[in-house]
């Protein structure tokens, strides 16, 4: 069984502490807390892959730097905060990983944070789905 | 104790003018006695970005379902829910809400199957309070619990269930899907999660009019005039007519069934919120496929 990479485990740790109606608080300050797209991927909206399972228009990117560490840029309307806040925990939880490490992050890692109950199974699939074509657009970069 | 009417002139075509206030209503009024504003959103972190000042929080998935049963909350449930919002039995709620009020138009569908007297939509919902620029707050409005009855749910006038919309056939049905979920080319809403329906396609005999048709672009009610050419004229409805709507999971369609019951003043008008997640599921029922409604099964 693999080890959940740090940064994934103390997102995981700090939602798990924090009674329900905080865990949505949290999820608030992941939301505001998305980071802006660089400036090369601004200009190339056609390079942003859309994740259609998620109920707002949400665009990821995944990017293997020179070094080989994992990037996920992400961008989503502010009036769409569950999903910024989704693509947000996946982008600071996924940074500066190896690509080994990003595909043997559990899939079932949405489930794990203790958000189903805050925000609903339903909605949490949006979040899965982000992961699962983060996996996807990796893969094929590798390939 | 009631809030005062919005003699809006718009609303005034429509059959239950006091079921709607608009903006300018409730800025006057919000602060008044008697009066609970509550914002309902698809998004479940909406109401904690900004909500017009005072107004209560209600989710439709974490506050409205029933935890385990596939099944809306008792009337234990939504008596401690009221008590929590602050909302008495004769208090004048305001729903408001984003995408068109589709989910507060679903929260005031679960009050009326409480028997909830006096609820209200803001027109246009939180999209044009935004949009006129008007004031949100992030602080979280403080509450007075209140002391609210347990009220049996009944479900009998507005709500169906599969076995009620089997024995509908011969009656009008409106399904309010996306033109490719009524054809059966998708079994979920562009862009939505998958929420896993075995099959593609409607209910036999039932009329495409997607229910965003009701909604103008600036997120509020079309007109009377409107309305009536889309669900008179092009969908076939007549007055005296027995109604069933449905979606996906019953949230759209409740807005549908707002518009037949309080805009057009249907009388009887159920929402089947089993739906096609339901349908699409079921063993042995009738389904069509493509762009016409089909016909009924024999009997």
């Amino acid at each position: 069984m693999s080890v959940l990479p740090a940064q994934l485990a103390e997102i995981q740790e700090d939602f798990l502490a924090l009674e329900q109606k905080d865990r949505l608080l949290l999820l608030l300050e992941f939301a505001n807390d998305l980071p802006e797209l660089p400036q090369k991927f601004q200009d190339h909206p056609d390079l942003l892959e859309r994740v259609v399972e998620c109920q707002s228009p949400v665009f990821i990117f995944v990017d293997v730097d020179a070094a080989g560490t994992f990037h996920l840029h992400a961008t989503a309307p502010r009036e769409s905060p569950t999903t910024r806040g989704f693509a947000s925990i996946l982008a600071h939880g996924l940074d500066g990983l190896s690509a080994e490490q990003v595909l043997a992050v559990p899939d079932d890692y949405p489930q794990s944070i203790g958000l189903s109950e805050a925000v609903s199974p339903l909605r949490l699939r949006g979040m899965s789905a982000m992961l699962g074509r983060a996996k996807r657009q990796l893969r094929e970069r590798l390939s | 104790m009631s809030a005062p009417f919005d003699s809006t002139e718009k609303f005034a075509a429509y059959a239950h003018p006091a079921r709607l206030v608009s903006t300018d209503w409730l800025a006057e009024h919000r602060g008044d006695a008697g009066l609970v504003v509550v914002e309902s959103d698809e998004d479940v972190l909406l109401y904690e970005v900004g909500h017009i000042e005072g107004s209560v929080k209600i989710d439709w998935h974490t506050d409205l379902n029933d935890k385990v049963n596939r099944d809306y909350i008792d009337g234990a449930a939504f008596a401690a829910l009221m008590s929590a919002k602050g909302i008495a039995r004769d208090s004048t709620v305001v729903i408001y809400g984003d995408k068109s009020n589709w989910w507060a138009a679903y929260a005031l569908w679960v009050f009326t199957l409480f028997g909830h007297e006096d609820v209200r939509l803001l027109d246009g919902g939180r999209t044009k309070w935004l949009a006129e620029e008007r004031e949100i707050t992030a602080t979280a409005s403080p509450v007075t619990p209140t002391d609210y009855p347990v009220i049996a749910r009944n479900d009998l006038p507005i709500r169906a269930f599969k076995n009620d919309v089997l024995a509908h056939f011969g009656n009008p049905l409106i399904d309010v899907r996306s033109d490719e979920e009524y054809s059966g080319a998708r079994t979920t809403m562009p862009a939505y999660p998958e929420e896993g329906a075995l099959r593609g396609g409607h209910i036999p005999t039932a009329a495409s009019v997607p229910w965003a048709r009701a909604a103008a672009t600036d997120s509020t009610f079309r007109t009377r005039a409107e309305l009536d050419a889309i669900y008179r004229t092009e969908a076939g409805l007549a007055d005296g007519d027995d109604v069933i709507a449905y979606c996906r999971i019953g949230e759209r369609s409740s807005h549908t069934w707002f518009v037949l019951t309080h805009l057009l003043g249907f009388e009887k008008v159920r929402n089947y919120d089993g739906s096609w997640t339901e349908w699409g599921n079921a063993v042995a029922v009738p389904i069509a496929v493509g762009t016409e409604p089909g016909t009924a099964p024999r009997r």
